[in-house]
């Protein structure tokens, strides 16, 4: 292995963990100006003007916490459960191509880490390994609620697991291939080409379980808001707390360039305005998940349940023999 | 309109009605007809479009509280205030100590003493705010309107005892010779045109 390669994949390293960590900082920022003025309020305005250094002045806060370590916990899987959901929420960024290759001074930079040839499954793995997070401080906690609420968290990631693999296997059988890369290649076409036309169903289960997968608002059980609880976060205090909140958001945001890059084209024929096209479209769906946060309830714990085993996973199984039968003849 | 119509609890008479609302359904093909209706009704998108639609209307409620403050209605019982006579400009209360009296959580605390001129004159006149309740009373059983409830709501403190002063209750003289003095508009004031309505009364009847 080059010394050049190396250190390219360093700096691609660094520059994604420090665009990442200032997004999802950013994006709490956008969350509340967005939730506020659906609900007709301003949201935050005294830091900085409308309120833009907000996320700022959180991260200080959140830096110079009192980091608080209960009695009764158990402490080193306490203190090491947030860096699990933060650092695999990272990981997963490794098989991402976040905008098509381009030339600077003069030297081709490919903006992903590793184009590993088992890219989908290896983020969907990293992470599902993120589950650890939750389950863990929350049976660490010594807390009844952070317990349920970490019961909640692993049922209903290792629930939709299956609904995502079984939905994104039938564009796997289309593509032949698990890197993202090869995904964007098989729709640079144009619009025509885009997955989602050929497998409207995979898209429309990919995209409900990315909401779970996030824990985001329909199947917002891991923090339970109804019991005024932060579920299993419940114990948790300053850059700990920090770090879980780090991760749902990187992972967000992750999910929002993976559907992109999955159904709808990625990033084109790679030319400046795919690449914009990319991040217009990941700005939708990033958007989409604070929308439905302000619009939709959250579902019942046993109706989530239901959908995932009753509903998606059925119709997913009949999606992939579908598909089966259609490619064969 | 008569209350009988809210009174009346006997549903088979008057304006009641049933509801339409549909069964549930029992069996299994019930229930998974009324799963695909619920999910092809596209309730969800109705949810998406309203808050979509307040976003773009930008129709913001949000009061700034320290910058902007709601206008509170004249009846509203916050700090008190002591007020002074329109043509004297001297203190209205005359020390009576009725309102010491009728104050049921025992906060006003008020001393006085004859002076040169042989009247009753207020020395001390203190409202502990930390344990007011803000009823009213007090301004209701004034005699002379003196003590009345201003819409000041700003009174955090950093101990329990929380003293008001007389002077700082009273009326401030420059203010009195503004002419800028607000008079008490709730329950037990003097109703306008009140001058009009008074009649001469004679020595003799
Ligand atoms: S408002 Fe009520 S509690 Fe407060 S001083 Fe007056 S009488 Fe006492
Ligand atoms: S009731 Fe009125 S006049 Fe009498 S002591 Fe209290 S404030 Fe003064």
């Amino acid at each position: 292995m080059d010394s050049a390669y190396l250190i390219e994949t360093i700096i691609k390293v660094v520059v994604i963990l420090l665009v990442f960590s200032a997004l999802a900082g950013i994006g709490t920022y956008f969350e509340r100006k967005v939730l506020a003025f659906m609900q007709r309020r301003l949201g935050p305005m005294n830091v900085g003007p409308y309120g833009v250094l907000q996320f700022g002045a959180d991260a200080i806060k959140l830096f110079t916490k009192e980091d608080i370590i209960p009695t009764g916990v158990v402490a080193p899987i306490f203190k090491i459960a947030p860096v699990i959901t933060a650092a695999t929420a990272f990981m997963a960024a490794a098989a991402i191509p976040f905008l098509p290759s381009f030339e600077i001074f003069g030297y081709e930079v490919h903006p992903i880490v590793s184009d590993i040839n088992v890219g989908i499954i290896y983020i969907l793995g990293v992470m599902a390994v993120g589950l650890y997070g939750p389950l863990l401080g929350g049976m660490a906690s010594a807390n009844k609620y952070s317990l349920i609420s970490a019961a909640r968290a692993a049922a209903v990631f290792i629930s939709y697991e299956v609904v995502t693999g079984l939905a994104i296997l039938a564009p796997i059988m289309m593509v032949g291939s698990l890197s993202l890369i090869d995904f964007n290649e098989y729709q640079a076409g144009g619009i025509g080409n885009w997955i989602v036309w050929s497998q409207p169903v995979a898209f429309i289960l990919f995209w409900i379980a990315a909401f779970a997968e996030t824990g985001r608002t329909p199947f917002h059980l891991i923090a339970n808001d109804h019991e005024i609880i932060d579920g299993f976060g419940t114990e948790y205090s300053g850059m700990r707390w920090g770090l879980f909140f780090i991760g749902e958001y990187a992972n967000m945001f992750f999910i929002s360039f993976v559907i992109p890059l999955l159904f709808l084209g990625g990033y084109g024929d790679g030319s400046f305005l795919g690449a914009l096209g990319l991040l217009a479209k990941m700005s939708f769906f990033f958007f989409f998940f604070l929308w439905t946060r302000a619009a939709w309830p959250d579902v019942r714990p046993d109706q989530l349940m239901w959908l995932c085993w009753k509903v998606l996973m059925p119709i997913a199984v009949i999606n992939v023999v579908i598909t089966g039968f259609v490619m064969m003849f | 309109m008569s209350l009988e119509a809210f009174n009346n609890r006997n549903v088979t008479e008057g304006d009641y009605f049933l509801c339409d609302i549909e069964d549930y359904p029992q069996d299994g093909w019930g229930k998974f007809k009324r799963v695909v209706k619920r999910t092809f009704r596209g309730e969800l998108f109705v949810g998406l479009w309203v808050v979509m639609r307040e976003m773009i209307r930008f129709d913001i409620h949000t009061i700034q509280y320290p910058q902007e403050k709601m206008p509170i209605g004249p009846r509203y019982r916050a700090v008190h205030q002591m007020k002074r006579l329109w043509e004297s400009d001297t203190e209205r209360c005359i020390g009576c100590g009725l309102c010491e009296k009728i104050c049921i959580s025992d906060c006003i605390r008020i001393d006085t003493r004859i002076d040169e001129n042989s009247r009753k004159e207020v020395t001390e006149y203190t409202i502990n705010l930390g344990r007011c309740i803000f009823c009213g009373y007090c301004a209701e059983v004034c005699p002379e309107l003196a003590i009345t409830h201003g819409g000041e709501y700003e009174n955090a403190s950093d101990q329990r005892e929380h003293f008001l002063l007389y002077e700082d209750m009273l009326t401030p003289i420059d203010k009195m010779k503004a002419g800028k003095q607000l008079e008490f508009e709730g329950f037990g004031s003097i109703t306008p045109h009140e001058d009009e309505r008074v009649k001469k009364t004679p020595l003799a009847y």
